[in-house]
């Protein structure tokens, strides 16, 4: 709050929030580390894991069993593919929205937001069905579409809150100054729209990255991406926590690392107009 | 033009019509990601040096999610599959329904009247073989030799329940972390419920009499369900009712439990000293009784069927009997030492001198032949099937039934509630889906 | 003001959006329509059968129902009381200046890029296992019995499982709303001897609101349909103290593929949803007017 502080407030302050941040951060921390030890001394005690030796046994056991290239080639195409489509359909809806609201707008987009509530186990047969019929079972075109199904009405609202914020008051300049939609929506619009755009399209490739559910279903090898690769090593016979701890890093490390790399320009657009 | 030309343009065609003979059919092999089928993905030379123009796409996945596609695929023929890995349970019902590729045909060197005929039994609908086991098990008693003789006490090769009890008893050392049993308590069809359907044979139950009402507000359900019960609160681990399987595995291999009846395979992983602390501890015996001729044991295999409709049936075939072969056995005996052979299928395996060096081979046969899908109960049953139903339904209703077993077991409900309730609910469904009329 | 044309042209723009997601909903709800009156087993095909209400009306007899309904109210709730108050929290000690306030940042929101099915495995196995859990290393080390998390309280230990993958969300959302609050006002409060209870009580909260309805209203969508982390879990129980309405519906349609009931019971569930939904909307409707 009031950025009045005494040295002994920040020393208080840092420890909390470093013991919080990696005690939030431990779980994370835990599948990187015992996916360096052996099956054996996985299931030991916290400090017996850590006094172990290290090895690099599960990543190649990992390696050698599951193609993993192809399924993280996968990941990144359906994410990004269904995100970019999204964007696509997404962007002039919003706009249109936001800058011409109608008197149905607000219960528009809440009808498109009660779309996602549908439980996906609820249609998985009829989808199957539909997606058998069309030859699109284990296509990534298929899971692009259904990806950007799910997440458009998110898409949508958070581009809707976030060009609202935009003053209309520049827009009446711009049309005073006799700019058409084209260039209203090229010169105006975008420089102010880009942050915005760009949260939304980070969020959005985070969720087509985990959802776990249809990618599961629809796919079985050319386009399985990396939630199938997971389901491979999740409860076997026998010891599995390395494994499972080595194919989790292999699986999560894409987007941690995309989403530290970009959390600033993540955050920036998260406010789903809320701040004003 | 000249004959050379034409001769040459001959040639040409011909090779290509070569070469296109002897292109790669790739077929897709879904499967569960068990041992076995791990080393099976190792071992493919010996396949391919034999059909170089067959290539062979694995899908691996967890038990239930590979149960859960390859149903909704075949049900919907979707396609997505050339061999599927499929389970006791599964071939029966599929295989009434015309939906499994005929395996009569295979070649004589498959030698079909080696399988073990409790298996293949289960594997054959009217007289035709649907699916070919790749590996087979039933359930006996595993148990820590060094904890029985600090007990006094002798396991014998056929114990029964009151003799489990009394050693539960006596090896119990809650201080030292040593539980007495490890039993199934995990909620699942597959999972306590499998133990617990094929503990309630021999103490006389069944899930349904003749009429296909549910049995379970007799005595026989309440004695196995208080035995069980009894076993485990006093004798059992901690957090037993989220126990499978694996979580048994872990216990019994870090030595924390006395007995583990389960599954025959986990014997390999319990005797190898690589990831078993008491590899060198451990005795085998049938699952026990109550003196009434049935055991409590049961039997399951891991079969390759070919769903009908595979545009790439020979190919299919080509790979299903290798997979199953004698050849096979012998060669992962050759790579892999004789105790990680997949177990359970053939008897030429159990008739081999080398196998019966491995310590577990003669129990696992003894239980195996000890089980009967056809005649699973003391009394007789409408149903196939030892620690399941082989009807449609069974799946949905072998889960609830075992959730409210799981309650019990976790203290949040007794053991005469959850019988009632399994009984309501089963009567309803069994009336819903027109069993009772 | 807006004119005809930007009327018509902005009509122009939304309806691709609108007649996706009308398809997308229509067409394979549809069909659960269609399927929800049919006694249709996927494991029985040919034997489909006009059944009536008789899928509905065992979906709703079936005991489990109620407790499902409890329970997916139970986690959502829960969920977003954890993620709400701790996300104030920490966004409130994340606002202060520290040392390494960049890498804490980041260890704070990582857990949101983990996917479910991954979260819930980990959690599961190496942290609440009984006997190989840290939780257990722990409880043993200094003694105690160890506590089962999954059997004796499933349902707490999967909402403070969900609530980890999202606490992350809530918290940037509100650091993202703290950081603009107005300082002078906060520092004139301070001045005019407002204590810290009532300058968060009168300045902080009332700023805050907005960003709050927003994570409720996102969060809840998503939390309606939590499915994986049951799944992985505790299949539902013991009993069905953890199964929530995808669970139920789960286990009806793709463990007994009995796709009529499941059907049926993926219609109810949209029917609740959209009943939240517009009790929902309706709050947030009034929190989000300019």
């Amino acid at each position: 709050m009031a950025r009045k502080t005494t040295p002994a407030k920040t020393a208080v302050v840092t420890i909390a929030a470093w013991t919080i941040g990696f005690l939030i951060f431990f779980p994370i921390l835990w599948i990187i580390i015992l996916s360096f030890k052996t099956e054996g001394d996985a299931i030991k005690s916290p400090l017996q894991v850590l006094t172990s030796g290290w090895t690099l046994h599960s990543y190649a056991e990992v390696q050698t069993r599951s193609n993993y290239a192809l399924h993280f080639w996968n990941s990144v195409i359906l994410s990004l593919g269904s995100t970019v489509l999204a964007l696509v359909i997404a962007i002039p809806a919003a706009w249109a929205m936001a800058f011409v609201p109608g008197k149905r707008t607000k219960d528009l987009l809440m009808w498109m937001l009660s779309t996602k509530m549908m439980p996906a186990v609820g249609v998985l047969v009829p989808m199957y069905l539909l997606f058998r019929d069309f030859g699109l079972l284990d296509s990534r075109i298929g899971l692009v579409v259904v990806l950007t199904l799910i997440n458009l009405p998110i898409v949508i609202w958070m581009l809707y809150t976030y060009f609202k914020e935009i003053p209309g008051e520049i827009l009446e300049a711009a049309r005073m100054d006799g700019a058409g939609l084209k260039s209203e929506i090229l010169y105006v619009l975008t420089p102010m729209a880009v942050p915005g755009i760009a949260s939304t399209l980070l969020l959005n490739i985070i969720l087509a990255w985990n959802e776990a559910f249809w990618t599961l279903q629809l796919t079985t090898k050319n386009a399985a991406p990396l939630t199938q690769f997971i389901a491979s090593y999740s409860s076997p016979e026998g010891l599995f926590y390395a494994k499972l701890s080595a194919a989790s890093t292999m699986a999560i490390a894409p987007i941690l690392i995309l989403g530290w790399f970009s959390q600033k320009q993540l955050v920036r657009g998260l406010t789903f107009g809320a701040v004003k | 033009m000249n004959m050379t030309c034409r001769a040459l343009l001959g040639a040409t065609v011909s090779l290509t019509l070569a070469g296109a003979a002897m292109a790669e059919t790739t077929i897709t092999v879904a499967t569960v990601n068990n041992g076995d089928m791990i080393r099976m993905q190792s071992l493919m030379d010996g396949f391919y040096a034999k059909h170089p123009d067959i290539k062979v796409d694995w899908v691996t996945l967890e038990e239930n999610v590979l149960r859960q596609k390859v149903t909704t695929d075949i049900a919907t023929k979707g396609g997505q599959f050339d061999v599927m890995t499929i389970g006791t349970y599964e071939a029966p019902i599929w295989g009434k329904q015309g939906w499994l590729v005929n395996l009569n045909d295979l070649p004589a060197e498959y030698d079909v009247d080696d399988l073990l005929p409790a298996i293949r039994g289960g594997l054959t609908v009217d007289g035709n073989l649907i699916a070919a086991p790749f590996y087979g098990e039933s359930s006996m008693v595993m148990y820590r030799t060094d904890l029985m003789e600090k007990a006094g006490l002798t396991m014998p090769e056929a114990p029964s329940w009151a003799f489990i009890k009394e050693a539960a008893e006596k090896m119990t050392d809650k201080s030292a972390e040593v539980y007495g049993i490890c039993l199934r308590g995990k909620a699942g069809w597959g999972e306590n419920m499998a133990f617990l359907t094929a503990m309630s044979n021999s103490f006389g139950a069944k899930w349904f009499d003749m009429d296909w009402k549910p049995q379970f507000d007799q005595q026989p359900w309440k004695d196995t369900l208080n035995f069980y019960l009894d076993l485990m609160t006093n004798y059992g681990p901690p957090g037993a009712s989220n126990n499978g399987f694996n979580e048994n595995l872990a216990l019994f291999q870090q030595g924390k439990c006395g007995m583990w009846i389960d599954a025959t395979v986990a014997a390999s992983f319990v005797t190898n000293a690589k990831e078993s602390t008491v590899a060198d501890k451990v005795g085998f015996a049938l699952a026990p009784d109550n003196g009434l001729g049935k055991r409590g044991n049961w039997l399951w295999a891991w079969n390759l069927a070919i769903p009908a409709g595979t545009q790439k049936e020979d190919a299919a075939k080509a790979f299903v009997a290798w997979a199953t072969s004698k050849e096979y056995l012998a060669e992962v005996a050759a790579k892999e030492g004789w105790a990680n052979v997949p177990p359970g299928t053939r008897s030429s395996l159990y008739a081999n001198p080398e196998y019966q060096k491995v310590p577990f081979a003669k129990m696992t046969l003894e239980s195996i032949n000890a089980a009967d899908p056809t005649h699973p109960t003391v009394d007789e049953v409408p149903y196939v099937g030892v620690q399941f139903v082989a009807i449609p339904e069974f799946q949905g209703l072998g889960t609830m039934v075992g959730q409210l077993f799981s309650a019990a077991l976790a203290g949040s409900s007794t053991a005469d509630a959850a019988l009632a309730q399994a009984q309501a609910i089963t009567t309803q469904e069994m009336t819903r889906a027109g069993y009772i009329k | 003001m807006a004119t005809e044309q930007s009327r018509t042209a902005a009509r122009l723009m939304v309806s691709p959006a609108v007649i996706l997601l009308f398809l997308w909903m229509i067409v394979p709800l549809g069909m659960t329509i269609y399927f929800s009156f049919l006694r249709y087993n996927l494991l029985m095909p040919g034997m489909e059968s006009w059944a009536g209400f008789d899928n509905y009306y065992y979906f709703l007899a079936q005991p489990a129902f109620t407790s499902a309904l409890i329970n997916t109210l139970l986690l959502v709730g829960g969920v977003l009381l954890i993620t709400v108050v701790g996300g104030i929290a920490l966004a409130l000690l994340l606002d202060q200046p520290f040392k390494g306030q960049g890498v804490v940042r980041v260890m704070v929101i990582a857990p949101f890029f983990v996917m479910p099915t991954v979260s819930a495995l980990v959690w599961k196995n190496m942290f609440m296992n009984p006997v190989n859990g840290i939780f257990a290393h722990i409880a043993k080390a200094i003694g105690v019995q160890p506590f089962d998390f999954l059997s004796h309280a499933p349902l707490a230990s999967i909402i403070l499982i969900v609530a980890w993958s999202w606490l992350p969300f809530a918290t940037l959302i509100l650091l993202t709303a703290l950081q603009s609050l107005d300082r002078e006002q906060m520092e004139a409060a301070e001045m005019d001897g407002a204590n810290w209870i009532n300058r968060f009580v009168y300045l902080v909260l009332p700023h805050l609101t907005r960003s709050i309805t927003v994570v409720v209203l996102i969060q809840t969508i998503f939390l309606l349909s939590v499915f994986a982390e049951i799944l992985v879990t505790t299949n539902g129980g013991p009993g069905t103290a953890s199964t929530n309405l995808p669970y139920l519906v789960y286990a009806q349609s793709l463990l007994n593929f009995d796709v009529g009931g499941g059907s049926a019971g993926g219609i109810i569930a949209v029917i609740l949803a959209n009943i939240v939904a517009f009790f929902l909307m309706r709050m947030i409707g009034k929190n989000l007017e300019t």
